[in-house]
């Protein structure tokens, strides 16, 4: 006769934890994994060496370093105009606003960070949200499809695809736009920009919506994420997290509120504060900062001075000719301009000798200059603040206690980008 | 009802069958669904994911599936800066692809270091690993990704299948990689 | 209470080793005269002045004044958003401080990167070995005597590293000449 056996499921952790126990005594050797710089998962270069109970990581320890292109002692070696296109490859995901923060920072050096032309204020901070929706898709993307829906990604590529477009059309690069320059921007924006970019948004709020039924109430996706990798708000102030890895643990700390620059002032809008501290509660943090993007891009196009088309021949760059290139037909046909373009292109701005520290609200985080100038064209020391560099240090604490399968959750959920972790 | 040209062939008799060469059918079959193996660093990597997305769509040339995984692959698309701490692990993971294998410089960086001209940065991965088809750019654009897949695949076509027999004939015999 | 009125109560308890705070673009920084006592100074600024975010730490290489070094820490307290920078030297023979991770935990990465890129050491980090470079690697890349193109080593099995072309160096601008000749782009030869 056929003998009848229950069979007793218990739920992946507790089985996880109870046969950690039985096999304790067992076999008490760990497993070293490498999860090596070339992994689909690993959002770029990084390399973590796990050490594994089974399928519970005891310890983790990521390696990075495997995209170190040595950009602060090039620094040292550039005017501060020639660097601008080295900050659009820190954050590849988000250029125009790595632009902006270092334009901003050696304003600041030379004192007219808040002296700049309302237009180009104006032009400033919609790329910036623009940059910030940019990198949110991917990174949301990125991290839905790391743990199974690729729909996500495809659809979030699409709507990147049109910032491309409008990213092409003011400045002439899809990624890597070089766009700001000491004082303003390379150019200004083409006539029809701001309805491409009104239309954008009808359309993004639409996807927007779409992405958002396929994930957030998402059975699958609630239990991955949920209660996992779970920063607490001292963890999140102790390890110096920023944006929205620290907004997630329920820091209220935004540097567009807390020291606001450009026309952050004039324009309305909210931060998105977690509760729990949890993968979840940091996807969510990004969706909605999407929306707050949207909300000050609708502002910027009603408020922005001089209309989209600029009928008003609003300035985009500080009128200084120490600071800004003249335009070419005064520099063709009269002296002081000539000579104010070849300082300019030989010899770089010349800032006044100290030092100073610029953070600025990237979408990954803070982005911060320390420049140290002992005058002239060039920095004397560069540092860039990475905040992809700081976010990583909380792996090594963040790990233990996951499974593996849990570690592309984790990893995507801090968003990260090794361009400007390694600088 | 049969035909008189010995050119030919009569599809009642002999069912849908064509008749080539082997190098022509095989050529025909690698060019045709390259399946890249996205080594992807930097900012080449976005454009890469780019151009596998539904806009440029990769996958109408057959290189639909980016594996991960070496032994899987056909072509190593290079796409970033390749720094000199990175270029041990390309190498390993370049040696561990199946013949016949191809590579892809994409942008500058891969190419010649790019403007990443300083102590950390390999200038150029063509240093370590042998190079097919160079894309410029920084970042090259997707389409210019894809008509550099376009000019491999007609590389690919004018190559004898033969010289792959001969290379492994040779690699066992002089032990060389 | 504003960032010039903490950096005078740092002052009041530390007396003669900490300068007076010095203003430039609305940031406030101190000095710091003995390199030791820097792990005192960011504990009280953490426990007692609500200096509870370490932004960033930097260093600079002086190359031709002694003391060498400046390692530079950004201080910043989320509760009240005062922010302060404190800046300490070390001299080359010594190239050695207190490490604060005690006081940060972020603190473990910035000192890690700046052994990896200056060779500055931190007396009592757990685990002080390089981030961005190799194990091995036997330079300091961020050294102003380093040159940008960089030096050939060979490590067999992990990494090597090949001057790059600069075909003679990087041409740049030299600040504080009399004249536009001075001025000039011309190669900057690192000074070995």
């Amino acid at each position: 006769m056929a003998h009848v056996q229950d069979i007793e499921i218990r739920d992946s952790a507790a089985r996880t934890a109870l046969a950690a126990d039985e096999l304790q005594d067992a076999q008490g050797e760990k497993m070293v994994l490498n999860m090596g710089p070339s992994h689909p998962a690993t959002h770029g270069v990084l390399r973590i060496v796990l050490e594994l109970d089974g399928e519970v990581i005891t310890k983790a320890d990521p390696d990075i370093g495997y995209l170190h292109r040595g950009d602060e002692k090039i620094a040292e070696n550039m005017t501060y105009t020639q660097f601008i296109p080295y900050t659009d490859r820190l954050d590849y995901l988000a250029p125009l606003a790595s632009n902006v923060a270092y334009a901003l920072a050696v304003e600041k050096l030379l004192g007219i960070h808040d002296k700049l032309p309302p237009r180009c204020q104006y032009i400033r901070v919609m790329c910036c949200e623009l940059a910030r929706i940019s990198a949110h898709l991917l990174g949301l993307g990125a991290f839905a499809m790391d743990t199974g829906a690729v729909t996500v990604f495809l659809l979030t590529f699409t709507e990147r695809e049109k910032i491309y477009d409008l990213a092409e059309a003011a400045s002439g690069a899809r990624l890597t736009t070089s766009y700001t320059r000491i004082g303003g921007l390379a150019r200004d924006v083409p006539p029809t920009w701001c309805d491409q970019v009104r239309k954008f948004l009808q359309e993004f709020e639409v996807s927007l919506a779409e992405s958002e039924t396929l994930l957030t109430r998402n059975r699958i996706w609630v239990d991955r994420l949920r209660d996992l990798g779970v920063i607490s708000k001292e963890m999140a102030i102790d390890y110096a997290l920023s944006g929205p890895n620290l907004r997630g643990s329920g820091v209220e700390y935004d540097l567009r509120k807390a020291q606001p620059y450009l026309c952050y002032k004039d324009l309305q809008f909210d931060v998105p504060v977690g509760s729990v501290g949890d993968c979840y509660d940091r996807y969510l943090v990004r969706m909605e900062e999407m929306r707050q993007s949207m909300r000050i891009l609708y502002q910027c196009l009603e408020k922005i001075p001089g209309g989209g088309a600029n009928a008003a021949k609003e300035p985009v760059c500080i009128p200084d000719g120490k600071i800004t290139l003249p335009s070419k037909l005064k520099v063709l046909s009269s002296m002081e301009e000539l000579i104010h373009q070849f300082m300019l292109v030989t010899e770089g701005v010349n800032c006044p000798p100290g030092e100073i520290y610029f953070g600025h609200e990237n979408p990954k985080g803070e982005l911060g200059f320390y420049i140290h100038s002992k005058g002239g064209g060039t920095p004397y020391r560069m540092k860039i603040r990475a905040p992809s560099f700081v976010n990583l240090s909380i792996l090594g604490e963040l790990l233990p206690g996951c499974m593996i399968s849990d570690v592309p959750v984790v990893l995507g959920s801090l968003d990260f980008v090794m361009g400007e972790s390694d600088r | 009802m049969p035909t008189q040209s010995e050119y030919a062939y009569d599809s009642k008799i002999e069912g849908d069958i064509i008749v080539t060469r082997v190098d022509a059918a095989l050529n025909w079959f690698r060019a045709n669904s390259v399946w890249p193996m996205p080594m992807g660093l930097a900012c080449c990597a976005i454009e890469l994911m780019a151009s596998g997305a539904s806009r440029f769509d990769i996958s109408r040339f057959g290189s639909e599936v980016m594996r991960f995984s070496p032994r899987q692959s056909d072509c190593m698309i290079v796409a970033g800066t390749v720094t000199y701490k990175m270029a041990t692990c390309v190498k390993r993971i370049y040696d561990q692809m199946a013949e016949p294998k191809w590579v892809i410089a994409m942008g500058a960086c891969a190419s010649t270091g790019g403007m990443y001209r300083s102590y950390a940065v390999l200038q150029g991965v063509d240093h370590i690993i042998p190079v097919d088809v160079y894309v410029s750019g920084c970042p090259p654009r997707p389409e210019a990704v894809l008509d550099a897949l376009m000019k491999l695949q007609g590389k690919i076509r004018t190559q004898p299948v033969l010289q792959n027999l001969n290379v492994v004939k040779s690699l066992a015999g002089t032990n060389q990689s | 209470m504003s960032a010039t009125e903490s950096a005078q109560k740092i002052q009041a308890k530390f007396g003669d080793l900490v300068s007076a705070p010095s203003e430039f673009r609305g940031e406030i920084s101190v000095r710091l005269a003995d390199a030791e006592k820097i792990f005192d100074v960011c504990s009280f600024a953490k426990t007692q002045l609500g200096f509870d975010y370490l932004v960033d730490i930097s260093s600079v290489d002086q190359y031709g004044e002694d003391p060498r070094w400046t390692v530079v820490y950004h201080l910043r307290g989320l509760g009240h958003g005062q922010e302060l920078r404190v800046s300490t030297q070390v001299s080359e023979e010594k190239s050695e401080l207190p490490s604060v991770f005690a006081v940060w935990r972020t603190a473990n990465w910035h000192e890690r990167e700046i052994y990896d890129m200056m060779g500055i050491r931190f007396t009592g980090h757990p685990d002080l070995r390089r981030i961005l470079m190799w194990e091995g690697y036997p330079y300091f890349p961020l050294r102003k005597d380093f040159p940008l193109a960089g030096k050939p080593t060979d490590l067999p099995g992990v990494a090597f590293t090949q001057p790059a072309p600069l075909e003679g160096g990087p041409f740049v601008t030299v600040a504080g000449g009399k004249d536009s000749i001075d001025r000039e782009p011309r190669v900057r030869n690192p000074e070995t």
